[in-house]
């Protein structure tokens, strides 16, 4: 059995990563996956959280959100509405977000409003939290 | 005969004109490269849906076995009323006929479908000018008029109206922009307040490859399939004046070289293979669905926003070439003006000799 597997990821932007890595941890719907080579083939929805994958001792973080994965053997490619590495968040507009998140959130009405500032609340921190732990 | 003086004015002014038409191409040029590059990035993940989505929809019972319903709204088919069109043009001008070409094809798209409620989204500020004067909103109801008048303007005529605007997002393009729109859209047709959703644009493969179409995106017939209704593509003489703009200013005749990227996402999620579901299919097909709309939008705008550099880039090399052209004019004027009044001069002294012998 190799030891890495090819790494690929892809917003509709731009491919983002494409790399090999020995282990990886994507944010499943229904939780944290850990993934390493040899892993049986599996396609999962993605939720707001963070990709980090290792290779060669060091790990690489993105914070993703909303997406899709197809893990296979030798291969995993997650497709992702947003990705972005640690280097590439802007702290002071996620901080911004982040607040804009928590006055809807106290000032919403309906339903939508809520969901909408919950999801926009979890997207915000989890790239302050990928920002600031490699930073 | 003109005053050289005075021609010599003009000249330097064109001069000054070609000048800043040919910065303008340049800019185009390399505005153009990035667009092209932008839109090819976002190829793979495209590919890469549709393929989850075609994989899927082979797992996923997609219309209910009793009735032949859809099981999806996405995919539903209704006898059309009511029409949603998205209009993608340019934010600005001095690029031709470009905006006006797509308006025009937007035009000819309502005349062929005569006795329904359109409603049109500009994307573009040249487009919203132009639809804003001609199909002016709705008046709201209980408004200034009696809901029993005689309907007044054109547009209410026709029952067609402009219902939105996105103008200066073209810019500075982001998928998030697109998304959102593709999420109002797509509320609006699951509500069945709109039973189809076209949307007219430039098509931009490559400088030579460009087509006038309308698409439509919902309801979605065949993933992975463009559902092209109206197409126009280039003539001849446009073909070669956009290679005679793109000589020497790097951007490429022939799209870029993908093969190995699109063989990549050619073969994502089609593996041999069992996969292990994390959610039911269904599901997953069911919150990729709109992703799909989404993306279809963000391509079309994309490729709208390449078109428009084109299109730039290659007025812009005619202007240049016609103030060439009218250096060129100008100078021989002038040179005639020149040898003229010497050749006066010449029968005044050799007549005033004459005259003095």
């Amino acid at each position: 059995m190799p030891d890495t597997f090819e790494l690929e990821i892809v917003t509709p932007e731009k491919m983002v990563v494409r790399d090999s890595a020995e282990e990886m941890q994507i944010p499943g719907r229904n939780g944290y996956l850990g993934i390493l080579p040899g892993h049986a083939p599996l396609i999962t929805e993605l939720s707001v959280g963070v990709i980090s994958y290792r290779k060669s001792g060091v790990t690489h973080r993105f914070a993703v959100a909303w997406g899709f994965a197809e893990v296979l053997p030798g291969k995993v490619t997650v497709l992702a509405e947003q990705a972005q590495e640690a280097g590439e968040i802007n702290v002071a507009q996620a901080q911004q977000e982040k607040q804009q998140a928590q006055e809807l959130f106290a000032s919403g009405k309906t339903e939508d409003d809520f969901t909408r500032a919950e999801a926009e609340l979890h997207v915000a921190e989890t790239r302050l939290e990928v920002a600031g732990k490699s930073g | 005969m003109a005053n050289i003086l005075d021609i010599r004015r003009r000249i330097r002014s064109v001069i000054n004109t070609r000048q800043i038409t040919k910065a303008m191409k340049m800019v185009s040029a390399a505005k153009l490269r990035r667009a092209q590059d932008k839109a090819l990035s976002a190829r793979p993940y495209a590919r890469m849906l549709a393929n989850v989505l075609n994989s899927l929809v082979s797992r996923v019972e997609i219309y209910d076995p009793v009735t032949g319903e859809p099981k999806h709204p996405l995919l539903a088919q209704r006898p059309e009323q009511n029409i949603l069109l998205l209009v993608v043009t340019g934010d600005k001008g001095l690029a031709g006929a470009f905006s006006a070409n797509i308006l025009k094809a937007a035009v000819r798209f309502l005349q062929s479908k005569p006795g329904k409620n359109i409603e049109m989204e500009a994307i573009g500020r040249k487009g919203r000018d132009f639809l804003r004067r001609r199909y002016p909103a709705r008046i709201p109801i209980g408004g200034e008029r009696a809901e029993d008048s005689v309907p007044k303007t054109e547009s209410e005529v026709a029952g067609i109206f402009l219902v939105g605007e996105q103008v200066g997002v073209l810019n500075k393009l982001e998928y998030s922009m697109a998304a959102d729109l593709a999420a109002r859209v797509i509320e609006r047709y699951t509500r069945e307040e709109i039973d189809a959703v076209y949307l007219v644009y430039n098509e931009f493969k490559s400088v030579i490859s460009q087509r006038l179409v309308v698409e439509r995106i919902l309801p979605i017939e065949q993933i992975g399939v463009e559902n092209v209704q109206q197409a126009e593509g280039m003539t001849l003489e446009q073909k070669e004046r956009a290679i005679e703009a793109a000589k020497g200013t790097g951007v490429g005749l022939r799209p870029k070289e993908t093969k190995e990227i699109d063989a990549a996402a050619e073969k994502f999620a089609t593996a041999p293979v069992d996969y292990i579901y994390e959610q039911a299919p269904e599901e997953l097909f069911r919150s990729l669905l709109p992703k799909y709309v989404a993306i279809q939008i963000f391509h079309a705008f994309q490729e709208s926003v390449a078109a428009e550099h084109a299109a730039r880039m290659t007025a812009m090399d005619a202007a240049t070439n016609n103030a060439t052209d009218m250096i060129d004019s100008l100078t021989l004027a002038m040179n005639r003006a020149r040898q003229a009044k010497i050749t006066k001069e010449i029968i005044e002294i050799v007549s005033g000799a004459a005259a003095a012998q």
